[in-house]
């Protein structure tokens, strides 16, 4: 499960909701990665773009691949302004032990750290400014820097 | 005709090209200065799925995305 949010999540919420859908389907272990928008250099908050169609094949692949170890997982996306304190991600990983779970959540994590299709910029004075420095170019990049 | 559309940061409309294979792509980017310093550090989907290889046969429709560097979370 892959859900869109304008601006910020509302955390209790989603991970409550979350317990509820799960807490009859055996899963021994429930981990949930909460990612929260910190006070550093000036900024007033984040803002983030994202691309859709590749966003859910991305994460269907994940899906697929956490079915085949008997887990599951759910992730929660801002799109939009999310200000300072605000969250604007959730990863959760449902799974029979705890073991499948917490390696599932760190591989996750740095993959969609990697690869998932979302911009993010810093909101300081009055602009937006693409957080360049901070970003990871796509696995397989600069195919047309070539030829 | 093919669309040929930047994401996130790249501040660029939409091009519409006539071409019919993703290996003419290149040249044509690389001749515009705006776009030029992206393309190294972008990957290239088709029809929104990420292509490994440039040679691939295009038909009118056909959708070309630029993904520059993400930081989601």
């Amino acid at each position: 499960m892959l859900n869109i949010y304008t601006g910020a999540l509302k955390v209790p919420h989603i991970l409550k909701e979350w317990y509820k859908e799960e807490n009859s389907s055996n899963y021994g272990a429930y981990i949930s990665f909460v990612g929260t928008v910190r006070s550093e250099d000036g900024i007033d908050g984040l803002s983030f773009d994202l691309y859709e169609p590749i966003l859910y094949s991305w994460f269907h692949d994940w899906e697929e691949k956490a079915i085949k170890l008997g887990a599951k997982i759910k992730m929660a996306h801002s799109l939009g302004d999310v200000m300072l304190h605000e969250s604007s991600y959730i990863a959760a990983v449902f799974s029979p032990k705890r073991r499948v779970a917490l390696e599932l959540i760190d591989e996750f994590v740095e993959d969609f750290k990697a690869n998932a299709p979302i911009w993010k910029y810093d909101l300081k004075d009055n602009k937006r400014i693409y957080a360049k420095d901070r970003s990871t170019a796509i696995s397989g990049s600069g195919l047309l820097a070539k030829g | 005709m093919v669309k040929v559309e930047f994401l996130g940061p790249i501040q660029k409309p939409t091009l519409e090209l006539e071409i019919t294979n993703l290996n003419e792509l290149p040249a044509i980017l690389q001749a515009d200065a705006e776009v030029n310093i992206w393309l190294e550090s972008c990957a290239v989907a088709l029809n929104d799925t990420l292509v490994s290889s440039l040679e691939a046969p295009l038909k009118d429709g056909d959708k070309i995305s630029l993904l520059p560097p993400v930081c989601g979370g």
